[in-house]
């Protein structure tokens, strides 16, 4: 017997000055193998999480980007991100990784993970949700 | 006397980039480091803080976030850590805005 509970990880934290994306990204993952409805929501500084072309080799520090473009394989398709929060820093969608997933049902297309959705579209998708983790 | 100011927090999270440009004299530097790189991204809202100031940030801080040098707002100059102990030596006091 098993419950499927929606659950939307919500990150608003860049990368790198703390450790809540890091822990965010483990979380998300640890979730996703209990085989629960998952989403993921970036917001406010998170978006900077999702940048392309992180180099952390200067600075000590594991680059976990590289791990967003696996969420896909862990059949985390829903990655929301915020349009106000990426205009108000300067960023498109075209600064950001290009997520996908392959849709099982389709012959495995590839399909954009990434949802670009206004604050208000945000906080919908918030309503509808069982669970929310903030990091 | 000049004065070297520190931020290292994101200027879209708290204030300390705002209380840090504004309060600089003439002749002060402001040094951007870790999540306050961001605040030197010229698309970015959080620049307009930046006019009037002498700007550094530190590159591999920069690189770490995937912002690339050609983002910067105008005037912005990119050190590496030789050039943050150039920075605090060559002012008489640092002031780290924490």
């Amino acid at each position: 017997m098993s419950t499927t509970k929606k659950f939307l990880y919500i990150n608003r934290k860049a990368p790198y000055g703390t450790i809540y994306a890091w822990e965010a990204l483990e979380v998300v993952l640890i979730g996703a193998a209990f085989e629960q409805d998952v989403s993921v929501a970036f917001m406010d500084d998170g978006v900077f999480q999702l940048v392309k072309g992180q180099d952390t080799s200067g600075i000590g520090m594991k680059n976990f980007s590289p791990t967003y473009a696996a969420l896909g394989d862990f059949e985390i398709t829903k990655i929301y991100v915020e349009k106000e929060s990426l205009e108000e820093r300067g960023l498109t969608l075209d600064d950001l990784q290009h997520l996908v997933w392959e849709d099982e049902d389709e012959d495995w297309a590839e399909k954009d993970s990434i949802r670009l959705v206004s604050r208000a579209e945000l906080g919908d998708v918030l309503a509808e949700q069982d669970v929310l983790f903030n990091f | 006397m000049s004065m070297l100011h520190l931020v290292n927090k994101s200027p879209y999270e708290n204030g300390n980039l705002n209380t840090a440009s504004s309060i600089m004299n003439d002749g002060d530097v402001l040094l951007l480091i870790e999540d306050a790189v961001y605040g030197a991204v010229k698309a970015g809202k959080a620049s307009a803080m930046l006019d009037g100031c002498k700007v550094s940030v530190l590159g591999p801080d920069l690189a770490a976030r995937g912002i690339s040098e050609d983002k910067l707002a105008d005037g912005v100059d990119v050190i590496d850590y030789a050039g943050f102990v150039d920075l605090v030596e060559a002012n008489d006091k640092v002031q780290s805005w924490l």
